[in-house]
């Protein structure tokens, strides 16, 4: 069986480079976390609100018209929590009700870290909760996760 | 080399001053942190979105509280993004100012709020200038060949 050089490295740098969609409001956040992300050797989209990111991962309301699949090429989400319209803890419900997105870690960053927000987004089965503002330490793990995800 | 020495003691002596008037807290610190040799650039970056999306910010704060009937939510809405985003950056004074207006927001006093427009106006230059200087000084530093300082 022959193995094609080219797309076998294709292949691995799809896998080496994890796709992340970070959604936040704040374009100032969002920069930041965009940047981090680009700076740990991922491919990074973005998005303004709860529903933009919906609409990108083919879960928007128009469900029949939704025929991309960048759902299933997205290996994390990262959200903010308070975010106008749709929450990031609305935003986590829905990626867990979609058969194709459930299985994607979902991390949540707000600057209230109150035990019941914390535990209210675990227990939705948030995968990591980030205080805001981002620190060097919390990026740190994050990164370690990418690296682990990423391959 | 003398001159790279000058400017490092310069940088070290502007910036505990910065955050010794509170117009920087940790966060900055953070930042750095955030920034090595793969991405230079990055605090230069996050603090340039910042001022843009801060200039953005003031304008629509004005605006909101010249309109006939002040529609306070919608305020209180663009106050916490300043207090999110001058957060981020560490930018204290800021951010506290931020905090204080907000109050006023919920308060719908009308009155405060054009206070404290003023005051985070004031304060948002004055942040501004202060952080063009340093990042100036930084740039004075790599271009004269030696090491920014690492923050404490």
């Amino acid at each position: 069986m022959e193995v094609d050089g080219s797309s076998t490295k294709g292949l691995l740098n799809h896998i080496e480079k994890p796709h992340v969609l970070a959604v936040d409001d704040n374009l100032t956040d969002l920069k930041l976390v965009e940047t981090l992300l680009k700076n740990s050797s991922c491919k990074v989209t973005t998005a303004e609100n709860g529903l933009m990111a919906l609409e990108y991962l083919g879960l928007g309301n128009d469900k029949q018209g939704s025929l991309n699949d960048n759902g299933s090429k997205v290996n994390l989400i990262i959200t903010d929590y308070c975010m106008p319209g749709m929450t990031g803890y609305e935003l986590l419900k829905k990626i867990k009700e979609s058969s194709v997105m459930k299985n994607v870690p979902v991390v949540i960053m707000s600057s209230e870290n109150t035990p019941t927000r914390i535990n209210k987004c675990l227990e939705e089965g948030a995968h990591m909760f980030i205080p805001k503002p981002l620190k060097y330490s919390d990026v740190k793990k994050l990164r370690c996760q990418l690296m682990q995800w990423g391959n | 080399m003398e001159i790279v020495g000058q400017l490092q003691k310069q940088y070290v002596d502007f910036i505990t001053s910065l955050f010794r008037e509170a117009y920087l807290d940790d966060q900055y610190v953070q930042l750095q942190k955030l920034q090595d040799d793969s991405n230079p650039e990055f605090v230069v970056e996050v603090v340039s979105i910042f001022f843009e999306d801060s200039e953005k910010l003031l304008n629509d704060l004005a605006s909101s509280l010249q309109q006939q009937v002040v529609d306070f939510k919608k305020v209180d809405g663009y106050v916490h993004q300043f207090k999110g985003s001058s957060s981020s950056v560490g930018a204290q004074r800021v951010k506290n100012a931020c905090v204080d207006f907000k109050n006023f927001c919920e308060e719908k006093n009308l009155d405060g709020c054009l206070r404290f427009l003023n005051l985070v106006k004031q304060e948002f230059y004055l942040v501004k200038n202060k952080l063009e200087t340093l990042l100036r000084l930084e740039q004075q530093i790599l271009q004269a060949g030696g090491m920014v300082p690492p923050l404490e």
